[in-house]
């Protein structure tokens, strides 16, 4: 299952992080690899604790990222990280808001997508395929302010070295 | 074949009933089934199909409607959680009596691990108990064909048939390749079958015959014609798994043979007796009861289960590894995250308040509310079922010391009211214990804890639009109960706990609707009635 790429978003309820799972799964679908997005409702929106997880790759089977196998972690939130580490690859990538440059992103709602722009320089699509799928999972009214975060948040990401690494 | 499509396992099944020629879905919300009946009603009919999506009062009242449809000749889907059948138990077990003309499918979606539920019961065991065909898809492209296997199943055998779907097939997403709709099918037209459709005991007795001989047929058609996945591959270890278990064991074991059947009741026993001798090690990979392993073993096939601690919660790759390694030390407990809360600004905060103010010993119900069971509250003394409330409250009240009894309190939500406090209602004006009760209802104008959801008590319906509405104080008038109160907890907590102490100390009976629209919901429910009004001019 090497060629998986297995991704974990997670923060709390009401922080978007369904939302920019679905946009990065969004980004894997349109590139013409399988992919896979699991997800639990409910309390999610109830302030709880949320984690929703994306792999994808030339064959997906479980829609879930097993332990010890995720390479990034989306973490919108500061617990979400101590949470969610059972799940963490040895020398996983955690992208959280320490990745952008300080002050960002501007509008505080769009830091899932800032974080998506960091991730984005570590997967291999182009920047246009996620500027597609901003287009199609985000309504109209927001674009400007989630284009702007996203660009923020990718320029200040390295673009990916050999190895997946560790970030803060 | 149409483009992909990237969908929830929940939108799937919406999709595979709308070009299956399904003419009316109905259900009640239920996480993790809610979004199908949404999902269905946002398509687009096919050509010549009429569609009619709507919310029901409860899932037995849902099944009965989606019966009645069936029968006429039209075909009918019907939504619910697994705790949702336990109520629909009823029309469930005689239906697969009558049997159907139009087909109907009944969609249970089991929660595994209880990510929002109160209890996780397998419901593979109601269609053995109710000798209904049942289907197990395990992800989004599954739920489509295996949906759309189903609908035609059950037009070819007039069977109702089961949809057992789990959270992790609802709630995943993958990508799905649809087919060319059915049809075109007669419509609906009443033809009359007094000894097919009376379940009087002289019908009902051969209908038991016919539904025998009707699973026998099923069972040797899925022998050898049923959705059954088998590769050949190790001669060493053999895996029988269904759903999302299935997808789990393929990562977890690549090597090893499999067999995975599509459609679970009734087993297609003879080819899996014959996958088993063709592997040394045979075991069943399943979520929740051993249903797999007990029937095959039954049969005598030598089958080989999961130890007993992988019976709780879901399963996943790294639990089926430890499976099939036989391991039982105890699994690393995941890191517990922060648990939800009542949001800022939600009107049960303040009911909340009051019970736990008060020391009220709290009959609860199941809902958003439910989070008054947690700190800063801890409001909230039981909780079983939908409904329950009410009941519970009430035998509390009729055995307690009198100065105990007092301060019981039966607290319930608007939608949960509907669909099962009505009832509750009449036993209370029936038997009345000799302390009174009081009853709390919190009417938030929604069915806010499964996504903001019409029902009766708001008087739209499911797609928003104004219907018939029912008054819960009209109703409690007219059932008898003397003292009925409503009021905003938030404008006026002083006064809304002075009026619950009061009504605590007299030996009557009183409900008391705690009448605030739910935060979350306000800024819709202004659109709605706007475009109401609009609409009136």
């Amino acid at each position: 299952m090497s060629d998986l790429t297995n991704i974990v978003l997670a923060g709390l309820g009401g922080q978007g992080v369904l939302k920019a799972c679905e946009i990065v799964a969004e980004v894997a679908f349109r590139s013409g690899l399988d992919v896979k997005k699991a997800e639990v409702h409910g309390m999610s929106r109830r302030g709880g604790s949320v984690a929703c997880d994306v792999r994808f790759g030339e064959r997906v089977w479980s829609p879930m990222v097993p332990a010890g196998e995720c390479d990034y972690l989306i973490a919108l939130s500061p617990e979400a990280i101590q949470t969610n580490s059972w799940r963490l690859r040895p020398g996983a990538t955690i992208i959280d808001a320490a990745a952008l440059p300080a002050g960002e992103p501007k509008e505080k709602r769009a830091l899932n997508v800032a974080l998506l722009g960091a991730l984005s320089r570590l997967l291999p699509f182009p920047e246009s395929a996620w500027l597609d799928a901003l287009f199609a999972c985000l309504p109209e009214k927001h674009l400007p302010a989630n284009v702007a975060a996203f660009q923020n948040g990718r320029v200040a990401q390295q673009p990916a070295p050999s190895a997946p690494q560790r970030l803060n | 074949m149409s483009e992909p499509l990237f969908i929830s396992g929940n939108e799937a099944v919406a999709r595979a009933a709308r070009d299956s020629w399904i003419e009316l879905a109905t259900g009640y919300p239920g996480t993790p089934s809610t979004e199908i009946l949404e999902h269905f009603a946002s398509l687009e009919p096919v050509t010549g199909a009429r569609k009619l999506s709507q919310w029901a009062p409860n899932e037995k009242v849902a099944l009965e409607v989606a019966i009645g449809a069936s029968y006429a000749g039209a075909g009918a889907l019907v939504t619910m959680k697994h705790v949702g059948l336990n109520v629909a138990a009823d029309p469930f077990f005689t239906v697969a009596y009558t049997g159907v003309t139009g087909p109907l499918i009944v969609v249970s979606a089991d929660d595994p691990g209880m990510a929002s539920s109160q209890n996780e019961q397998d419901n593979r065991h109601y269609a053995v108990a109710a000798g209904i065909p049942m289907m197990e898809p395990a992800d989004a492209q599954e739920a489509y064909d295996l949906t759309r296997l189903a609908i035609s199943l059950s037009r070819r055998w007039g069977s109702p048939f089961l949809l057992r779907i789990t959270t992790r097939v609802c709630h995943s997403s993958g990508i799905v390749h649809t087919a060319e709709p059915a049809g075109p099918f007669a419509p609906p037209r009443f033809a009359r079958n007094i000894s097919e459709r009376v379940m009087i005991p002289a019908f009902a007795r051969p209908a038991h015959r016919r539904l025998r001989a009707r699973l026998s047929g099923i069972q040797k058609w899925n022998e050898t014609a049923g959705p059954n996945e088998i590769g050949h591959a190790s001669r060493e270890i053999g895996i029988v798994s269904s759903g999302v278990a299935y997808l789990h064991a393929r990562e977890a074991c690549p090597e090893a043979s499999f067999f995975k059947p599509g459609l679970t009741y009734p087993l297609p026993i003879e080819a899996i007796r014959a996958f088993a001798a063709s592997v040394s090690r045979c075991i069943a990979i399943e979520e929740g009861d051993p249903y797999l392993a007990e029937t095959l073993r039954a049969a005598g096939i030598p089958v080989e289960s999961a130890p007993e601690p992988y019976r709780f919660g879901e399963l996943d790759v790294a639990r089926v590894r430890r499976i099939l390694r036989r391991e039982v030390s105890p699994e690393p407990a995941p890191a517990p995250g922060k648990a939800p809360e009542l949001c800022r600004g939600c009107p049960h905060r303040a009911t909340f308040e009051a019970l736990r103010d008060l020391r009220c010993i709290v009959s609860g119900d199941i809902g958003c509310y439910s989070l008054g069971a947690l700190p800063p509250f801890e409001a909230m003394d039981t909780l079983v079922c939908m409904g329950a409330s009410i009941g519970v409250g009430l035998g509390m009240r009729h055995v307690l010391p009198p100065e105990q009894a007092r301060r019981v309190v039966s607290v319930i939500g608007d939608s949960t009211f509907i669909h099962s406090g009505l009832t509750g209602l009449a036993e209370m004006v029936y038997n009345p214990p000799p302390t009174g009760h009081v009853v709390l209802l919190l009417d938030n104008g929604t069915t806010a804890m499964t996504g903001m959801q019409e029902h009766p008590g708001t008087g739209r319906s499911l797609d928003h639009r104004k219907t018939g509405k029912i008054s819960f104080e009209e109703v409690a008038r007219a059932m008898g109960i003397r003292n009925v109160h409503t009021l905003d907890p938030t404008i006026d907590p002083a006064g809304f706990r002075a009026l619950i102490q009061s009504s605590l100390e007299k030996p009557e009976l009183t409900l008391i609707v705690a009448r605030r629209v739910c935060l979350l919901a306000a800024a819709d429910i202004k659109a709605y009635d706007r475009a109401a009004a609009l609409e009136c001019v």
